[in-house]
């Protein structure tokens, strides 16, 4: 679940970003405290805190003093906004990059990306 | 802000024979965080332990548990667990004994969690620990470590003969335990992939040199495996580090510590590269491993002569 790729508590961040964009964590809902993340990921407790402070800063989330953490309203929103200006650089580039890589023309990708969007 | 580490050595040496143990240790650990303590067998690990719990003396420099050299001095020893990899009890002593005299020793012992790990564990705590299996053995000292929930506790190597399951019984609950009950953790292990994630603080020991003391999330992806042909890795990896080479034919897998940013990646991508992660087991066996290599050489070149 956890790779060496990046920092886990920045791994710990986007886990509950895809949550928040995916509605599984809803606005308002309480998110799991740092210590249920701790053991659920079997992680350092002082990683999965920083994980959700990052959060916090950016104002995704918000604290209920002695009740935990909250999804902020409008977070939503503001994650899928933020995902739809990476996904050029997520997506398309790897994408067009192996496709030139294997001679694949722009018609013919288009071609191939209507198939699968459809099917 | 200045806490008083819970440990700290300054110029700490100490020599058997004619071996280096350890080699002018320097280390400041901070109260409340799991430490990793890796390196290989023969590293300095235990000399380090034993020093620090007042069971082994330094010929040099000095070593401090809250400000205080441990040796002799019962206020401090009491606030310290050290569970040894092959932790000796008294020859007639039954697992449950054991149990009862850590519980009078440590002031914060936990009877219900003593409880708890007993049952997680399996342990037969009527029989004699001379006739427990090793991996048995080996839960005594996870369940006092653990249920005395010393201010300063010491793992080391603690699994010996523990199972795969065993083993993630006692990453769970140490980390459910450490949450709730924060304290200072060193844990010393080998099987390094096992315990990463659970670690803040990496301290790794070479030849008795402290050759690692990094946040575990700095190391995380402080380096990158760039895989592709070789002339290419070559061009991308020119003015990095480089932990180590791997060579197949004209495809060359070489570690580089590096950041990469975003833009560094797509150029890689261009240039048909293929960028992996460099895990902290691997990064640790490099540290440790370079200095082999470097030593191989003059040897070689002794046979020369």
């Amino acid at each position: 679940m956890i790779d060496d790729s990046k920092p886990i508590f920045i791994q710990i961040a986007e886990r509950i970003e895809n949550d928040i964009v995916s509605g599984v964590l809803a606005e308002e809902s309480q998110v799991p405290s740092t210590n249920e993340f701790a053991a659920f990921y079997r992680i350092n407790p002082a990683t999965a805190a920083k994980g959700i402070n990052r959060l916090v800063e950016d104002g995704l989330l918000y604290k209920k003093r002695g009740i935990g953490m909250f999804v902020a309203q409008g977070a939503p929103q503001r994650l899928r906004q933020k995902r739809r200006e990476e996904f050029a650089q997520q997506y398309i580039a790897p994408l067009t990059a192996e496709a030139s890589k294997l001679g694949i023309g722009l018609d013919e990708l288009i071609a191939m990306i209507k198939t699968g969007a459809s099917s | 802000m200045t806490i008083t580490p819970a440990i700290a050595t300054r110029a700490l040496s100490k020599t058997y024979k004619d071996v280096r143990a350890l080699d002018n240790v320097n280390l400041e650990l901070l109260p409340n965080r799991m430490y990793g303590l890796l390196g290989r067998n023969g590293a300095g690990k235990t000399t380090l332990m034993s020093i620090l719990t007042g069971q082994n003396f330094a010929d040099s420099g000095e070593a401090e548990i809250f400000g205080h050299n441990p040796f002799e001095h019962d206020a401090t020893l009491s606030r310290i667990c050290f569970i040894r990899e092959s932790q000796k009890y008294p020859d007639d002593f039954r697992a449950h004994q054991a149990f009862k005299a850590a519980a009078l020793f440590f002031e914060n012992w936990n009877e219900e969690l003593a409880q708890d790990l007993i049952a997680a564990f399996n342990l037969p705590v009527k029989r004699r620990i001379k006739k427990l299996s090793r991996g048995q053995l080996s839960a005594v000292g996870v369940i006092i470590g653990m249920a005395s929930r010393a201010e300063v506790t010491f793992f080391d190597e603690p699994y010996l003969g523990l199972d795969a399951v065993a083993r993630q019984i006692f990453y769970d609950r140490l980390v459910e335990d450490f949450a709730e009950y924060p304290r200072t953790i060193v844990l010393s292990s080998h099987l390094i992939d096992e315990v990463a994630n659970l670690l803040e603080h990496v301290i790794v020991i070479d030849q008795g040199r402290i050759v690692v003391d990094d946040d575990a999330e700095e190391l995380r992806g402080s380096a990158v495996t760039v895989t592709g042909s070789a002339e290419r890795v070559e061009e991308f990896i020119s003015g990095y580090p480089v932990i180590h080479r791997d060579a197949l034919g004209s495809l060359a897998s070489t570690s580089i510590r590096a950041r990469l940013s975003s833009s560094e990646r797509d150029k890689a991508l261009a240039l048909g590269l293929e960028l992996s992660p460099v895990s902290l087991q691997q990064l640790v066996v490099r540290s440790t491993l370079s200095r082999v290599e470097t030593l191989v050489p003059a040897g070689e070149q002794e046979a020369r002569k």
